[in-house]
């Protein structure tokens, strides 16, 4: 409390981040393309020299997804020198896709996630779990990150990222903090419901009341999340190698969780797990860009 | 590809399973006017060619949209859809 009114604590806000690529000193004479991947809770742009990373930005989307999509990628262009002028190729995926309005064309995201994990984890990902802020698929691919299968569920927030920033916010426990936190337990708890993320709310509230530790609710949250998608896993016939993209990639006490109820060790990577489906467009918008015969060289002048 | 649209709620596990490498090249597209509650549309892939994909609008409630299709005492084998489908590509799940 600070000059008479209660300050407000946002423990689902996750940490907004940049990054531009080192050891890409200048990009000049190479072919750019971008990927933006409007989600419902996240939106990442991702740009490319000559197919490869070369920066990126993911912010939280926001209640307009073409500002949310223009606001990524200005801070993923700031201190690149690059302009939108110089971006050959644009393509916008995730729920939002037909709301980039600087893109090219648009992607779907279940096409996009395989290419960018293809890209992150590298041509022997076979399944890949994408867990994104409100649905979760299942997603099989081939040695060059094209889809061979699908299966998703978006009928409810639990599972996603979403349910776990509701149960951020209930506890009072920073989002980023929840997967360490899950693990400062005795033994595994049973799972709250994997079925409806109210429903799972109202456990933990119950629990939490009748003395259970907060790590102790957090594990039973991350054991439900987990049980929820080793089940669509399982439902779409997983195969090795396995990867996760998506926020929830981040979260360790839902990964290990899944590992254990599969028997397979999630691939890791040094990348952002969440870029993969702004990458994974950026490499459509090479793609695509390639096939139409375009070349590199500034696009429009004066964008 | 093997394409799964649908959902699972607490109620149970609700997928239409459409191998769209068999109904890529087919030109009937019977599912379109076959199934009674108009589930199947054709629309282009992220690669331009043409494929039968269940409405977006209808992923989330297919139990409700095929149970006039699926009488509890005996449903028929096949379904509309699948006889509709010169193909066998498309699969229920529940």
């Amino acid at each position: 409390m600070a000059d008479g009114h209660i300050e407000k604590v946002e423990y689902w806000r996750w940490e907004e981040s940049r990054w531009k690529n080192p050891e890409i000193p200048d990009w000049r004479g190479s072919l750019v393309t971008a990927g933006v991947d409007i989600g419902s809770t996240s939106t990442q742009a991702a740009i490319m020299t000559d197919g490869q990373l070369y920066a990126y930005a993911s912010i939280r989307t926001g209640s307009n997804s073409p500002s949310s999509a223009v606001d990524a990628m200005n801070w993923a262009l700031e201190g690149t020198e690059l302009t939108p002028a110089d971006l050959h190729y644009t393509v916008g995926t995730g729920y939002g896709r037909v709301n980039v309005p600087f893109a090219d064309s648009t992607v779907t995201e279940i096409t996009c996630h395989a290419k960018g994990a293809n890209y992150i984890y590298g041509p022997t990902v076979r399944t890949l779990l994408d867990m994104g802020g409100q649905d979760c698929k299942a997603i099989h691919c081939d040695e060059n990150g094209a889809v061979t299968s699908f299966m998703m569920n978006d009928k409810c927030a639990a599972g996603t990222g979403r349910g776990m920033e509701v149960i951020a916010n209930l506890l009072a426990v920073h989002v980023e903090d929840i997967g360490e936190m899950s693990f400062r337990i005795d033994a595994e708890p049973p799972p709250v419901s994997s079925i409806c993320v109210i429903f799972a709310k109202t456990e933990a509230t119950n629990l939490m009341r009748s003395g259970w530790s907060k790590e102790k609710v957090l594990a039973a949250y991350c054991h439900a999340m987990a049980l929820r998608v080793a089940r669509l896993l399982e439902r779409n016939e997983m195969q090795l190698d396995f990867a996760i993209t998506g926020g929830i990639a981040k979260n360790s006490g839902v990964v290990k969780r899944i590992e254990r109820l599969i028997g397979a060790e999630a691939l890791r990577t040094d990348y952002d797990a969440q870029i993969a489906g702004a990458l994974g467009a950026a490499l459509m918008g090479k793609a695509l860009h390639e096939k139409k015969g375009g070349k590199s060289g500034r696009r429009r002048e004066g964008g | 590809m093997i394409a799964n649209y649908g959902c699972e709620d607490g109620s149970g596990v609700y997928y239409i399973r459409i191998d769209t490498g068999k109904c890529g090249d087919c030109q009937l597209r019977g599912c379109v006017g076959g199934c009674p509650r108009e589930l199947f549309v054709i629309e282009e892939d992220d690669w331009g060619d043409e494929m039968a994909v269940v409405r977006e609008d209808r992923r989330r409630t297919l139990q409700a949209a095929c149970a006039a299709c699926k009488p509890q005492d005996r449903p028929p084998d096949p379904l509309p859809c699948q006889s509709a489908c010169g193909r066998q590509a498309i699969e229920h799940s529940w």
